[in-house]
């Protein structure tokens, strides 16, 4: 009696396999879990931060999107501090699309370049340029402009040189080699008999390129874009260090101005904690946060489009 | 026009873009080195730097560089290592781990001044971690987690089922088969994709500013003990880092010869990555070479 009591004691009770199997199986779930806690907390600590702005200063939301003079710890004419973003959100987007605009025909012509017209070439010096080129430390470009770029514009344009066009000759090098290794992988995905076809009804090169290939890549280029642009829209230190920052409206692209990345470096350390001019500049924070989260969202919007087609 | 000699052109202006750009990012590269490795010299990697005097170096700003690199890298190895065995190898195919790799996905795409930020508010600030190399190092593993977890889970997705099958039909418990199995057969592009990382780690400076701080104080490099303030080990420290070294000296420097200083630790980040990146190759080939007898 006691032996079957002890043998099926013996069966029920798990082998160190299944044991270990509970253990790997917690332990890498809580890795994951980790990551998942680390996005939350991001997003929720900058939101909180972000809105105290609007929740124990009360700052409206429209003044803050709309204003156009950003001095916060002075009140305007209105007695209500001078917190307005505009000329920041104005900034960040200016030169995040005109960056884009320079970046798109170089960056596609380049990966077209390199898949159809030349795989041999490509694969020998465009590629391993390309990828080592997205590794430069943002830093690096920013040191560049300051000491290149910078005193060309100026040279030519007058001024102090510093501004939106030196910002976007930088971005425009800096998201070059991202967009690049991203549309020639898009290209690299669309099948080969894509082309056979279309060369086989007589179509010479160009047209299979312009009329077939970049067609069916269209979602992939556009993702790849995008996502140069979201780069492009976060980058701080490289902008920071060339566009003057003035937080003023640009009326030019030659005068001095500011990002809402730019702001963030430059104002941050000077600022104490609790205090209106901190919290603006989290509210700043919130907004770089929200349109990362909007480039994401496109991001997969296009994804999916590309997939039903 | 026919379309003959539309092709022609069109294929000639291709041909001009891609040269246009092979220029640029020559240019780019020649300018980095051309002017920055004359600055190299063995006193300029070792020296301290100085405030105010020409000829100072920037050997405080390389060793922490480097010492942030393998913290971050060892916090992050393992949490990334154990998201990808779960993603890949546990998770089933439903809403929650879509909801999941989306938030690894948005994680990498937030711009690292926001991730610089937050590691201000909650660890210098919050848990009064203070500016200090323990703070930089979380903020950098935040940055890096996404990227390692997607690259390593994208060397997982390269061994093949048949391995696994192999595994479990040998009684192997799915653990088992993951670390006796899949890993060892995975470890050449799992380094691959570590060594690339590194190198972005290394480069990065946004998020450093507010977290491991803009100030490189004297360390004592006879003194190994960590808890003492001027010891290199020391975590609790600030520790300016190559990268915020060359941002700070350029909005803020007010030494003579801050160009040189910049020109020389460019070129100095240039060659690391350079290295980091051919590294990853030789070592990956070598490894896959050695591991699989192939």
């Amino acid at each position: 009696m006691k032996t079957t009591e002890q043998l099926e004691a013996k069966l029920k009770r798990r082998s160190k396999a299944a044991k270990l199997e509970i253990w790997g199986r917690l332990i890498s779930l809580t890795a994951l879990m980790l990551i998942v806690a680390v996005v939350v907390a991001i997003i929720g600590f900058v939101a909180s931060k972000g809105i105290a702005t609007f929740t124990s200063n009360h700052v409206s939301l429209w003044d803050f999107l709309s204003g156009k003079s950003w001095n916060p710890g002075v009140n305007g004419a209105n007695g209500k501090p001078e917190v307005g973003a505009l000329p920041m959100i104005v900034g960040s987007f200016l030169i995040t699309i005109l960056s884009a605009i320079v970046a798109t025909p170089f960056a596609i012509g380049t990966a077209v370049f390199m898949n159809e017209i030349s795989p041999n070439k490509g694969a020998k010096i465009l590629q391993p340029v390309t990828e080592l080129l997205v590794g430069i430390p943002s830093v690096v470009y920013g040191f560049i402009g300051l000491s290149v770029v910078v005193p060309t514009t100026r040279a030519i344009f007058g001024g102090s040189g510093f501004g939106i066009l030196s910002g976007t000759c930088v971005l425009f090098v800096m998201i070059l080699p991202t967009v690049t290794s991203m549309s020639a992988d898009a290209l690299r995905a669309v099948p080969r008999y894509y082309r056979e076809a279309s060369l086989a009804l007589g179509a010479t090169q160009w047209q299979t390129i312009y009329k077939v290939v970049l067609r069916a890549a269209t979602p992939g280029l556009m993702t790849a874009v995008v996502f140069g642009m979201a780069r492009a829209f976060g980058e701080a230190l490289a902008v920071q260090m060339v566009i003057g920052n003035a937080a003023l409206m640009p009326n030019s692209l030659v005068s001095p101005s500011a990002t809402l990345t730019s702001v963030l470096t430059t104002g941050i350390g000077n600022t104490v904690m609790g205090s209106l001019q901190n919290n603006a500049l989290w509210s700043l924070a919130l907004v770089l946060l929200f349109m990362s989260l909007v480039f994401n969202l496109i991001i997969r919007l296009i994804g999916r489009k590309g997939r039903l087609q | 026009m026919n379309s003959k000699t539309q092709n022609k052109i069109a294929i000639g202006g291709l041909y001009g873009i891609a040269g246009l750009v092979v220029l640029i990012l020559l240019a780019l590269l020649g300018y980095i080195l051309v002017s920055g490795v004359p600055q190299l010299s063995w006193h300029f990697l070792t020296a301290p730097g100085k405030a105010f005097l020409k000829g100072g170096g920037v050997g405080i700003q390389l060793y922490n560089s480097f010492y942030l690199l393998i913290l971050a890298m060892l916090i992050s190895f393992p949490i990334a290592l154990g998201a990808a065995i779960y993603l890949y190898e546990y998770a089933k195919d439903n809403w929650v781990t879509t909801t999941i790799r989306t938030a690894i996905e948005i994680l990498s795409s937030l711009p690292s001044v926001v991730v610089g930020l937050f590691g201000f508010l909650f660890f210098v600030v919050k848990l009064h971690l203070g500016f200090s190399i323990l703070s930089g190092a979380f903020a950098l593993t935040f940055f890096n987690l996404p990227l390692l977890t997607r690259s390593i889970e994208d060397s997982l997705r390269t061994i093949s089922d048949v391995q696994r099958e192999g595994g479990l039909a040998l009684g192997l418990s799915r653990w088992e088969t993951v670390t006796r199995v899949i890993l060892p057969a995975a470890v050449p592009s799992i380094l691959t994709g570590v060594i690339l990382s590194a190198g972005r780690v290394f480069g990065e400076a946004a998020a450093l500013i507010y977290t491991a701080g803009q100030s490189a104080p004297a360390l004592d490099f006879t003194d190994w003990n960590p808890f003492n303030i001027s010891s290199p080990l020391n975590p609790m420290r600030p520790a300016e880092t190559l990268a915020v070294h060359i941002w700070k000296i350029n909005s803020e420097g007010i030494m003579p010869d801050a160009k040189a200083i910049s020109s020389g630790s460019s070129a100095v980040l240039v060659i690391a990555i350079l290295l980091f990146n051919f590294a990853a190759r030789y070592l990956g080939k070598r490894l896959y070479k050695r591991l699989t007898s192939a």
